[in-house]
């Protein structure tokens, strides 16, 4: 029996295949300040462990990544400008994608996954949860919450390819949109077909809808908007 | 005459290897571990691995210090502790280390103290070894990396 290590929203059964008819798509002809090339991705790594966080930033820098490595979800959340203590607004501060282990002593990963899908400011960043270990509850718990994936330790080469793969793929392509499309239909208001996953508790009271995720860095940026009442 | 050495030491750390590899000390996690090493990071293995073994040390006396303590009763903190290590352990390769973690949180699950003590002796053991051993590969390494040197002097 084959053993995945890796559990995504991507391979779950919930598939949006059709979009609201009523969403109009604009082209961004300027690209997002916010984006970036693809040698230029950011990534913030959580975990209380030294082996682990060695290993998780060489993963990341072999791979053409820039990385900031901290030991707990209060120090990501500080270096995000999350902890509501300073509230520095770190405008040249882009990260791309967090990747938090689950166990960590004081604030644990999926709390950390929380925070920063509660956040107006990085609730689209990506996040990838790693967990030495195999618990479906858990899993499922943090797809839920809006992980991007839930990777089981030990993290490979292969993994943290495939994670800017998906960063850096373009619209358009025969895959299936990007991941970001479906969790925001979660965040979607009635407009939106109805959702099996909609039992996100960060509901969104805006009604535009965000197709594609910020740090889209080489197609230009495509946006849908719902065409809706206000 | 060098030469010959840095290939013969070559092949007595890929021997090395292999044997650790059947014995089940180590797993492919090790091996893509030394996938990330190279010019930019030449030591790489060798300063993960000596983390790997500092922070060891430091679980395997708390876990020592804990279980003999006369009172002990804390199965969670030896569980908090094992799950450190079962993720270092994992982290680096180092399979049977983690495996013997594995028996010991669920010792410590049924807080069954004498498994717990018997499950840290074992721990200890395959700790010494995989220690020795990666030690052991460390040299050959280091010696091949100065025959190979030698044998390919800068030229002036």
């Amino acid at each position: 029996m084959a053993r995945s290590n890796v559990f995504s929203r991507r391979q779950r059964p919930e598939k949006f295949e059709d979009l609201d008819p009523s969403l109009e798509v604009v082209e961004d002809l300027d690209p997002s300040p916010s984006m970036v090339e693809s040698e230029g991705l950011h990534v913030l790594a959580v975990d209380d462990s030294l082996v682990d966080r060695k290993v998780i930033e060489r993963l990341l820098k072999i791979s053409s990544c820039k990385v900031t490595a901290v030991d707990s979800g209060r120090r990501a959340l500080q270096f995000l400008g999350l902890d509501g203590e300073n509230s520095v607004g770190l405008d040249g501060l882009k990260v791309n994608m967090v990747i938090t282990d689950y166990c960590m002593p004081g604030m644990t990963g999926y709390e950390l996954l929380k925070k920063i899908k509660e956040s107006s400011t990085f609730r689209e960043v990506p996040v990838v949860i790693m967990s030495s270990e195999n618990v479906l509850a858990r899993i499922d718990r943090c797809l839920e919450e809006g992980a991007e994936e839930f990777i089981v330790k030990p993290v490979k080469l292969s993994d943290v390819k495939r994670l800017k793969h998906n960063l850096t793929r373009e619209e358009g392509q025969e895959n299936e949109p990007r991941w970001s499309y479906k969790r925001k239909l979660q965040d979607g208001p009635s407009s939106l077909p109805s959702s099996p996953l909609s039992s996100s508790p960060s509901s969104s009271s805006t009604s535009t809808f965000t197709l594609s995720s910020p740090s889209s860095p080489e197609s230009p940026s495509r946006r849908a908007k719902v065409a809706s009442s206000e | 005459m060098l030469g010959l050495g840095a290939d013969r030491l070559r092949a007595d750390m890929n021997r090395l290897l292999a044997l650790l590899f059947h014995q089940g000390v180590l797993d492919e996690q090790f091996l893509q571990l030394q996938q990330l090493q190279d010019e930019t990071s030449p030591n790489f293995v060798y300063e993960v691995v000596t983390i790997f073994f500092n922070e060891s040390e430091k679980l395997l006396r708390n876990l020592r210090e804990l279980l003999l303590d006369k009172e002990f009763s804390d199965y969670k903190k030896i569980g908090i502790h094992l799950n450190q290590f079962m993720g270092s352990s994992s982290s680096i390769g180092a399979k049977r280390v983690r495996n013997v973690c594995v028996a010991f949180r669920a010792a410590s699950e049924q807080n069954n103290r004498a498994g717990c003590l018997r499950a840290l002796e074992l721990l200890e053991h395959e700790y010494c070894y995989l220690k020795n051993k990666l030690h052991e590969l460390f040299q050959i390494e280091q010696q091949r990396a100065m025959a190979a040197a030698v044998r390919y002097p800068i030229q002036d």
